[in-house]
């Protein structure tokens, strides 16, 4: 039971992750109709970005918490103006290899500089030791950012569904043009729904270096599972791609925990998912699907 | 207070309007007429600044609306109820009302269009789209008199519904009509049109082929109904 319960926590954490950046693409998609292939890059400038603050600069990971999300979300808006933007009348493709060239780019530039072996990133003290919290002592830095991941999942919730900003970022993601027929300048909330996206891709990335290998292709990595997330989740479902990348997370923790001969069911189990959903409900779990133009 | 002058526009190659000239006063019901793909929803979106590939004049209180995105439109006083009667899923009732800017110099209240559509008070925190087609139109249209828009952009109001709901859209309109809103209405029902327009235009294959008055219509319902296809 113990046991069980331990596996169910670092479920959540890893899940954690992938909501995280899950929310990030599906805000992004619903907004701008781009699928964000750099998204898995900017993770790991996040995490290689406090790497460098602590080694060359000194900072500590709490100033490395405050300031790269924000820096990466103002690098995403001016990726939106200057590039994203020329091509958003284009068919979606053209996005997508954008972003996914900036992917390759990123990934070689840190390369370069830095070479592909991990490096070293520790928790702050202050949460470098365990929680006792009954059933098992928790490390402190896990639970530290379970609870970020929920606070930051439940905050953008509570941002889209009680706020009139919320309520107009909808309104433009569900109608673009209606919503400009009603006096919605739909334009101005792009950019910075674009940065906000990068901005929580970059908080994932911070988060993930203490506890993940900080290298080049930590990213890339990751941002497979996370795409297959967001479609589990449905496309452009905020709510869906949130509960998705926790869910996805758990299964993942529980079919490890049954041993080493499941690691490679472990690893494509997110891919069955994927198809089985897809077959069942090809918008997603609580995806719509698009209406007619 | 509109003034619509040669316009002309496009889908793609396809030229679907052909030098439409029409004024509106305040305070005036103005109905477009005509078959399936005369342009009549062309030239709405062409006065809301949602059509890309025109030419002509379109100038709202004298000053042209040349270049500007619709939402500007919109604040400067155009109301847009669109065909499908423009609901959200992701937005409830009350939000789909709240949702465009006050623009116009009288507005509803809130308190106002509750009174009026009970019925949308009762279904306030639902989904728009969740509600009955009538309840909708009703939506629709609460919303634009909620903005205090001064011009309605209506397309087919009164289609798919019930003939008493279809009396309340008409009793809508008057009651706007009376506030000095000017109602642009794309309309088949020509009975409908006669209850609530001053004049009335025929289009076809994009042109303004007759302008009546509405005691002219009356007069030669037989005709117009037989050229309408209805």
């Amino acid at each position: 039971m113990v046991n069980f319960l331990q596996h169910t926590f670092n479920g959540l954490v890893g899940g954690a992750f992938l909501a995280l950046l899950a929310l990030g693409l599906a805000v992004i998609f619903g907004m701008l109709r781009v699928v964000n292939f750099a998204h898995g890059a900017i993770y790991m400038l996040g995490a290689f970005g406090a790497y460098v603050l602590l080694t060359e600069a000194g900072l500590s990971f709490w100033w490395a918490l405050i300031v790269l999300p924000l820096a990466l979300a103002l690098f995403g808006m001016a990726l939106e103006r200057l590039l994203v933007a020329r091509l958003a009348r284009l068919d979606p493709l053209y996005n997508f290899l954008l972003t996914f060239g900036l992917t390759l780019i990123l990934q070689d530039a840190v390369k370069s500089r830095y070479g592909v072996q991990s490096s070293p990133y520790d928790a702050p003290a202050i949460l470098s030791g365990t929680l006792d919290l009954g059933a098992f002592d928790f490390p402190a830095y896990r639970v530290f950012v379970l609870v970020i991941a929920i606070a930051v999942c439940v905050g953008v919730w509570w941002l889209l569904s009680r706020t009139r900003v919320g309520m107009v970022v909808r309104a433009a993601t569900e109608r673009p043009e209606l919503s400009t027929a009603l006096g919605i300048d739909v334009g101005r909330w792009v950019t910075p729904v674009f940065g906000f996206g990068i901005g929580l891709a970059g908080l994932a990335g911070v988060l993930a270096a203490p506890i993940r290998a900080v290298n080049p292709l930590m990213g890339a990595d990751l941002i497979i599972v996370v795409f297959a997330v967001v479609v589990i989740g449905g496309l452009g479902s905020i709510f869906g791609s949130v509960a998705a990348g926790f869910a996805i997370g758990l299964v993942q923790a529980w079919v490890q925990a049954l041993g080493e001969d499941w690691a490679l069911l472990s690893q494509v189990l997110v891919f069955l998912v994927m198809a089985g959903v897809l077959l069942w409900r090809p918008a997603g779990l609580f995806g719509r699907e698009e209406a007619p133009a | 207070m509109l003034r619509v002058d040669e316009l002309s526009a496009w889908y793609g190659e396809a030229q679907v309007l052909r030098g439409v000239s029409l004024e509106i006063a305040a305070g005036e019901v103005v109905t477009l007429c005509g078959r399936n793909g005369a342009g009549k929803t062309t030239l709405l979106r062409c006065v809301m600044g949602l059509h890309q590939g025109q030419r002509g004049a379109v100038e709202l209180d004298g000053r042209s609306l040349a270049g500007q995105p619709a939402h500007r439109r919109a604040r400067a006083g155009l109301g847009w109820v669109p065909d499908d009667r423009g609901c959200y899923a992701t937005l409830t009732v009350a939000e789909t009302l709240s949702l465009p800017p006050v623009v116009g110099p009288s507005p509803w209240s809130l308190e106002q269009v509750y009174e009026a559509f009970p019925h949308l008070h009762a279904r306030r925190s639902a989904p728009s789209t969740t509600l009955s087609g009538g309840e909708q139109q009703m939506l629709a249209l609460a919303r634009v008199l909620r903005m205090g828009a001064r011009l309605l952009l209506c397309d087919e109001p009164t289609e798919g519904l019930s003939p008493l709901l279809v009396a309340q859209v008409g009793d809508i309109l008057r009651q706007a009509k009376q506030h000095g809103v000017a109602v642009l209405l794309v309309e088949q029902n020509l009975h409908f049109a006669t209850t609530v327009a001053d004049r009335h235009h025929l289009l076809a294959e994009g042109r303004v082929v007759e302008s009546l008055a509405n005691s002219e219509v009356a007069a030669r319902e037989k005709d117009l109904l037989a050229y309408l296809g209805i």
